[in-house]
């Protein structure tokens, strides 16, 4: 599959606002994302990702600011803007009532695709899916990652320059979700702009090349992954799970720690290098305890707080 | 773009959805087909068999005769209002059909005009299998009553807007309970389909002429049974008319709805 070609920016936000009820959830956002970028946009729940995903497919009204993607002016150019952008929802909404095949052809249509033009792209979009076996099942046959595929495959029935995934391996298992993280790699090869959000940082590390950490419609941090790592946490965490306060204090004069947490019954240190904590531990009849370079979801959960969002 | 090429592209794009569901339809046409036109063609014939018995003629006309050209208006509203309910709101709000729509190029405009459409296609069906059947049984005057068909999508246009704005309103589908039995199927009572509307009080009638089901069966009886067309540009434009306000007003709803 050849990836149509884009102006350099694809999505450009400027003092982007959103509100619903006088509830701001997107917060004068400034973003540009590039061509080829793969970009994952992390946050808890109500952080503003999914509106502001809704406002680059012309789904959500603006209320403040200005949006233009590749280079078009939104909500306005909207239908022209989505002639170029697949989405892949949240929530599937395939038709149960067609085919694998159907439903691919169906949506082709939706975009003008002509019928013979949809034949061979369809026979592509199957075999990039891993699909081709199941061209006439019915959706209930289907398990929930086929579905994923199926919903992925869909979404590039019209050759999208911009993708754009709504946590697209959410509820699916380890097999089934590498097997869609292989697909989204191929796509960003052939130099597709990808913009996904998640809640698994594993997805968001392993997949972006640029993630940016939402809260309360604000963009709390924006760099390459592994660079957020670097410059927004210390390098190493030590857990400590389930210990009795005397053994607490004993690790905590460690000059070392920079930083501590608790959440429930686990003690987080954070710093760069632990030995007197870590001999403190050894020599204590407790084994409870992990020491683990940190990961982005430290970053998050330094971002965004330990307090449950629902 | 000018201003022809845009409408084709609205145009083309209703079609697409039309189209989709179509092919629905036709995977369950067996099913569709039994509720569509099963149902009125006995109350037809059981209605006009045995209470025809009774009545006699109706302004000259046999009672299955007089009763035919009801039915026939019944179903196109029938049918046209259960698609532009119950299946529409299960595409718009429990299988998100529409949400997957407006990810294309497609508007919430041309997905409303592309529902009205197929609705009426449905009523259309749906008539012309009664109509074969009543002039099977001799129920029809002559060939003026082909001209029944577009009189029935006409009335599927306008009963599926109505619809779709009853629908735009829709929490749930036990919501469209209120309009099936507080405006459908009083209309239907006193709409002429039964009886003529002539032996209403005065002020029932104004108020049942002001319906649409009304000037769909003004317009079908003279076509079914060879009278004198009366008013048609009159009841050609009510159905029109309250077809064509509660498209905008429904596709307003539907894009408050749908786009927040």
């Amino acid at each position: 599959m050849s990836v149509k070609k884009t102006p350099e920016t694809v999505v450009e936000a400027v003092q982007l606002s959103k509100r619903y009820a006088g509830n701001t959830v997107v917060n004068k956002l400034d973003l540009k994302i590039e061509a080829g970028c793969f970009c994952g946009i992390l946050g808890p729940n109500g952080a503003g990702k999914t509106t502001t995903l809704r406002m680059f497919i012309g789904h959500c009204p603006i209320d403040d600011g200005h949006l233009a993607i590749f280079g078009l002016t939104m909500p306005e150019q909207a239908s022209l803007v989505r002639e170029s952008i697949g989405v892949v929802p949240q929530m599937d909404n395939l038709d149960p009532d067609f085919t694998v095949e159907e439903n691919l052809h169906v949506y082709g249509r939706f975009f003008g695709i002509a019928a013979d033009v949809l034949k061979t792209r369809i026979v592509e979009l199957l075999d990039f899916a891993s699909l081709q076996d199941k061209a006439d099942s019915q959706i209930s046959e289907l398990s929930g990652g086929m579905r994923r595929r199926l919903s992925l495959a869909r979404a590039l029935i019209n050759k999208p320059a911009l993708l754009i995934l709504d946590e697209p391996t959410t509820g699916l298992d380890p097999q089934a979700r590498q097997a869609i993280w292989q697909k989204l790699r191929a796509l960003k090869k052939q130099g597709m702009t990808l913009v996904l959000t998640t809640h698994y940082m594993e997805e968001a590390e392993r997949l972006c090349d640029r993630v940016i950490v939402m809260d309360h419609g604000e963009i709390k941090a924006d760099a390459p992954p592994k660079q957020l790592i670097r410059t927004e946490v210390e390098s190493h965490v030590l857990e400590v799970h389930a210990a009795d306060e005397a053994l607490i204090t004993q690790v905590k004069m460690d000059p070392a720690i920079a930083r501590f947490e608790k959440s429930g019954d686990i003690h987080f240190f954070y710093g760069n290098k632990f030995n007197l904590a870590l001999a403190v531990l050894e020599q204590s009849t407790h084994d409870d305890y992990l020491f683990r370079p940190a990961n982005l979801e430290d970053v998050f959960i330094k971002l965004t707080g330990r307090d449950l969002r629902e | 773009m000018n201003k022809l090429s845009l409408a084709r592209l609205f145009l083309s794009r209703s079609i697409a959805i039309w189209s989709r569901n179509i092919r629905v339809w036709g995977k369950l046409a067996g099913p569709s087909l039994m509720g569509n036109f099963g149902e009125p063609l006995l109350y037809l014939l059981v209605l006009g068999y045995g209470l025809g018995q009774f009545v006699g003629e109706v302004e000259g006309l046999s009672y299955m005769a007089f009763l035919a050209s009801g039915v026939i208006c019944t179903s196109a509203v029938n049918s046209a209002s259960f698609e532009g309910m119950y299946s529409a709101y299960t595409r718009m709000d429990v299988q998100q059909t529409w949400l997957g729509m407006l990810s294309t190029p497609i508007g919430v405009a041309e997905v409303v005009f592309g529902e009205v459409l197929w609705a009426a296609t449905k009523s259309l069906i749906s008539v012309s299998a009664i109509l074969l059947v009543a002039s099977g049984l001799g129920l029809v005057g002559d060939a003026w009553a082909l001209f029944v068909l577009p009189v029935a999508f006409l009335t599927g246009l306008c009963f599926s807007s109505l619809a779709l704005l009853v629908t735009s309103f829709a929490r749930g589908y036990d919501f469209f309970l209120y309009y099936t039995t507080l405006f459908i199927t009083p209309m239907v009572l006193l709409s002429g389909v039964f009886f003529p509307i002539a032996s209403l009080p005065d002020f029932v009638q104004s108020l049942i002429k002001v319906l649409p089901l009304y000037h769909a069966i003004s317009l079908v009886r003279p076509l079914m049974t060879g009278g004198e067309l009366t008013f048609v540009l009159l009841h050609v434009s009510v159905l029109l008319l309250f077809g064509l306000l509660a498209a905008t007003l429904a596709t307003h709803r539907i894009k408050k709805r749908l786009i927040k």
